[in-house]
């Protein structure tokens, strides 16, 4: 668990400075602007950040930072949910200023119990008549003691106030308080900061043509959150750093998630942290998911339990039985001839990966460049797609290299010398690669840029030669020449064709092995329930319940209730059978008819040992049990009560569902 | 793609269906109601009564189903420290697991178990059983938002501050709003504060948005119980239950007992009059002018003064109500259902 925290911990905190790193030039352009901005009017930045809100406490924590260190120690975020009215806003405003204030310069104590006193009555005069004498103390203080920040600048600050969710501010209170700030911006330099998840459009339907024409608004643009994920996925799958890997399938269920529901890394965060959390929970195998260096002490270190466990994976099964019959007897019985065999296996493991990841890139490099990415744009989905099965067997995988093969002009040598750029980066980075291949295929690449600039200055000096013969017969033996040249070229075509070939099929076949096939112990490293994971993140309430309702047998096993597709079983608990029984009727419910018809359906489960006698009390416990069961579909919000006819009730929900 | 076809198609009847059920105002149902039956109305005590001797079906499956969700107790103390909420769906009244797990693991602890379902519940008892119970503090806020950031700032404060908070039934009708939802949000952001709910309703996830959904950082996990759902439907006022609130058949006749003859003899003459009239929706009531003149020809009143102290006398028991028209006439009526009266009727014959 330990180490399980450790890990999480050691993510968060490489995702969050990676954030931060793609937000600062973004934060950098505005705060250059903040200082540029004079006053004529209030000077606005909208912000169009996209539709992912969660993720944007970060950035304007960030900017709120930069700005605070930067230009000015005024900065107040404000948030729709504070601010109901123009009062509770000015009261917020002036709250934060000050506490801003303070937390800036915390030498000066009394001004702190002034300032909270003066938190009662909270007004634009005030609010001015407090700046005015903070400026003032700054101002008439000696240059020592001055704010650094307010002398580089200006000797007044801009006041930044950060409105974080535009959308979900009321017009009136925003209006109002732009109306109010823009008669006393002569007083109060103001800098106003819009957070917008849609689109600027937003700006004018919220304000009238008479209060946005008091804002000079510049508008700046955030990174798209599919940018974000595409440099996430970089940073944290693809890389050797981190021990713990996803599978396929859990990988897809994040995706989708994040495409199709939400837009937001901060989720996307969170379901890889309980994925790290889910593994090191359930797999007891998982102590051994560590670096490489710390492998080794683990490995001597487990008990004998935990061998079995190893001898028990499905992956390391499949291995001992590659094995002849001798190791066969060791492996599985020798504790200390398993463990010298496990940790040779987790470092091929290791090494598998780190040269999986550069060959992924360099495929990518190739496969995006085609036209129509029959393999997928992103690096995401080439690593799905090679995760899942055996690449080399897929269509697209066909019909990309029947693509390349067509591509070969020119363009393609200039696409195969960035790749080239690429790996040779990698290659440099990646500390020890195993496989030399790579500098083999260097040094190939290079003979063909030779051979192509070579070709290329023939073809040039034989134009030179057509242009300065005009002799009929000289023309025609350069024709031929050119011919024959050309002739050769597609010769050196075809070898660029073969190159592609030997290429992919070298690489790919040799290392491009689906992990849950190929590599024993694969277990440790990834996870791969993504049942469960979709469980615990998209969940399905309404399912639940439709299949707890309909279907009891799912939950309570009982030979009872076992009973096909569409009929009532009348053993079923009562809330299944009213349940199924108001699945019948249309909108409106009749109590007294669907009162029957319960009253019929259980009579008949219970006739066998039903007397004539007690019939009566029999009566009035089922109709308890009626009242019950309806009352428990209205605490589910199945019907509600209605008004339209004495004794209905009114059915919220349609169809079988 | 046959299969999707079929499947399209089955969705296109579908959403026809619905708007053809829901097209015309018309309802097609039998016209019975509850008074024809012919039943005595059960009242909650004798309802709670008929239920207790009732034998749960299933009893040994739903305790085997209770045991698998029992066994991810330590799961969620886990999940709870990393900052997860835990949220569970699922059929069956979830009060007796989230009992058991707060009995079982948080006995140590310092929780707070709110009961969602308590129909006079509001985010403001329990934050401030917050800030009363477990932080100590004495005073009152002005609003919950002040409450809030008082409880946020000394949770920040304090780092060996740990709550658990138990929350049945997160979408009771008193928490659903969206300013609770809100509040306990931010409370459950609280990386000190740990939240267990569990929801009921179908369409509870649709009180939250994204904002408050990763304020909440829930965990999913459904827990279908199959258990009866007693603690939080007796709260809700059923059709079929007797209901104190409205104006019943033996409050009714309870109150006439004690007047004098011809003061029922009114009333009946009025009753009379709206049975007679309960054909006519826009009926709106019999006006004062025309009823004197009926009490005198029956002999019931002698005076307008009479008749009018009498009316007084029935409108302080909720008997009748009156209702000026826009022509300033005076109407009466008996806020009473038809059936009911006529049942009182008959009763008043049998008894005469």
């Amino acid at each position: 668990q330990q180490i399980q925290e450790d890990l999480n911990k050691q993510l968060l905190d490489n995702l969050v400075s990676f954030m931060s790193r793609t937000y600062s030039d973004f934060q950098e352009k505005t705060t250059e602007w903040t200082c540029r901005m004079k006053f004529r009017e209030i000077p606005t930045a909208a912000l169009v950040l996209g539709v992912n809100v969660t993720d944007h406490d970060l950035t304007f924590r960030g900017l709120s930072d930069v700005l605070q260190d930067n230009i000015t120690p005024y900065v107040a975020l404000l948030e729709a949910k504070d601010c109901p009215g123009i009062k509770n806003l000015m009261q917020k405003l002036m709250g934060q200023l000050m506490n801003c204030d303070i937390d800036v310069d915390s030498l000066e104590d009394e001004d702190c119990v002034q300032v909270s006193q003066n938190k009662i009555r909270c007004s634009m005069p005030s609010l001015i008549s407090w700046y005015e004498s903070v400026t003032k103390k700054t101002d008439s203080e000696t240059p020592s003691k001055k704010r650094n920040s307010s002398s580089k600048h200006w000797q007044s600050p801009p006041v930044v106030v950060i409105f974080k969710d535009m959308e979900s501010f009321s017009t009136k209170v925003l209006q109002d308080f732009i109306v109010i700030s823009s008669q006393h911006i002569h007083e109060l330099p103001l800098v106003l900061i819009f957070g917008i998840a849609t689109s600027p459009m937003i700006i004018h339907r919220l304000l009238p043509h008479s209060v946005s024409s008091l804002l000079c608004i510049e508008l700046f643009q955030s990174l798209s959150c599919k940018e974000h994920l595409s440099t996430i996925i970089d940073k944290l799958l693809l890389t050797s750093q981190f021990p713990f890997k996803l599978g396929a399938k859990v990988l897809q269920v994040l995706f989708n998630i994040f495409l199709y529901h939400d837009f937001s890394v901060q989720n996307f965060i969170k379901g890889f942290q309980l994925c790290v959390v889910e593994h090191f929970y359930s797999q007891p195998l998982s102590v051994l998911c560590c670096h490489l260096g710390d492998t080794k002490k683990r490995v001597y270190s487990l008990s004998h339990d935990q061998c079995e466990n190893i001898r028990r994976l499905p992956s390391f099964r499949r291995y001992v039985e590659k094995q002849e019959s001798g190791k066969q007897v060791a492996l599985l019985t020798n504790d200390s001839f398993l463990k010298e065999e496990t940790e040779k296996l987790l470092e091929d493991l290791h090494v598998y990966h780190e040269n999986y990841v550069s060959i992924l890139r360099c495929l990518h490099v190739f496969t995006s460049s085609l036209p129509k990415y029959p393999l997928g744009k992103q690096i995401r989905e080439l690593h799905c797609a090679c995760l899942e099965n055996q690449v080399w067997e897929t269509e697209e995988y066909e019909s990309s290299l029947q693509l390349a093969r067509m591509l070969n002009k020119t363009d393609l040598v200039t696409m195969l010398q960035q790749c080239v750029e690429i790996l040779m980066l990698s290659s440099g980075k990646e500390f020890d690669k195993t496989v030399e291949k790579l500098k083999e295929f260097l040094t190939q690449f290079q003979n063909l840029e030779a051979e192509a600039s070579q070709e290329r200055d023939v073809s040039v000096s034989s134009q030179k030669e057509l242009q300065k013969k005009t002799d009929l017969y000289h023309l025609q033996k350069t024709l031929l020449e050119l011919k024959e040249s050309r002739r050769s070229k597609k010769l050196t075509k075809f070898e660029m064709l073969r190159f592609d070939v030997v290429d992919y099929i070298d690489k790919l076949v040799r290392k491009y092995l689906v992990p849950a096939d190929h590599r024993t112990l694969h277990e440790i490293v990834y996870f791969n329930a993504a049942s469960v994971l979709r469980g615990h993140l998209n969940a399905a309430p309404r399912t639940a319940l439709h299949t707890a309702l309909n279907n009891p047998h799912w939950y309570l096993k009982n030979q009872a209730l076992k009973c096909d597709g569409g009929g009532i079983s009348n053993k079923a608990p009562d809330i299944c059978i009213v349940y199924k029984l108001h699945l019948e009727c249309g909108r409106l419910i009749n109590l007294v008819d669907w009162l029957e018809a319960f009253s019929t359906v259980v009579m008949a489960a219970e006739e066998p040992n039903a007397d004539a006698a007690s019939l009566d009390q029999v009566d009035d416990i089922i109709h308890a049990r009626f009242i019950r069961a309806v009352s428990e579909l209205e605490l589910l919000g199945f019907i509600k009560p209605s008004k339209q006819k004495t004794d209905h009730v009114a059915r919220l929900t349609w169809g079988g569902c | 793609s046959l299969a999707k076809k079929v499947k399209e198609q089955k969705m296109g009847n579908l959403v026809e269906e619905y708007f053809e059920a829901h097209s015309s105002s018309k309802v097609l149902t039998s016209d019975r109601t509850l008074q024809k039956l012919r039943k005595r109305r059960l009242n909650q005590q004798t309802l709670h009564d008929l239920l207790k001797n009732a034998p749960l079906a299933y009893a040994a499956e739903i305790r085997d189903l209770n045991q698998q969700h029992e066994s991810l107790f330590s799961k969620w103390m886990l999940q709870l420290h990393l900052g997860f909420n835990i949220v569970l769906y699922g059929l069956g009244s979830k009060r007796d697991l989230l009992e058991k797990f707060r009995t079982s693991l948080l006995q140590d602890s310092v929780h707070l178990v709110v009961n969602g379902y308590f129909p006079s519940i509001t985010v403001r008892s329990i934050l401030n059983s917050i800030t009363e119970e477990v932080l100590d503090h004495i005073g009152t806020f002005r609003s919950p938002l002040d409450q809030l950031e008082f409880i946020t700032k000394r949770f920040k404060e304090d780092s060996s501050l740990e709550l658990y908070v138990l929350i049945h039934n997160l979408d009771s009708q008193m928490l659903r709003g969206e300013r609770s939802q809100q509040i306990l949000a931010q409370l459950s952001s609280l990386p000190s504060i740990y939240l267990i709910a569990s929801i009921d309703h179908i369409n509870a996830p649709l009180m939250w948005d994204q904002a408050k959904l990763s304020l909440y950082n829930w965990l999913w996990y459904e827990t279908t119980t199959f258990n009866p759902y007693v603690e939080e439907t007796s709260y809700e006022n059923s059709l079929l239950v007797q209901q104190s609130g409205s104006l019943a058949l033996s409050s009714l006749t309870h109150v006439l007992h004690s007047l004098t003859l011809n003061a029922r003899g009114i009333f009946r003459l009025l009753a009379q009059h709206q049975l007679e009239k309960k054909d006519n929706p826009s009926y709106p009531g019999l006006s004062f002018q025309d009823f004197y003149q009926q009490c005198r020809e029956a002999f019931l009143v002698n005076s307008d003064l009479t008749l009018r102290a009498q009316l007084t006398e029935f409108r302080d028991h909720k008997l009748i109500r009156t209702k000026r028209a826009a022509d300033g006439v005076e109407y009466l009526l008996i806020p009473v259902d038809d059936s009911t009266l006529t049942d009182f009727l008959e009763k008043e014959d049998e008894d005469v």
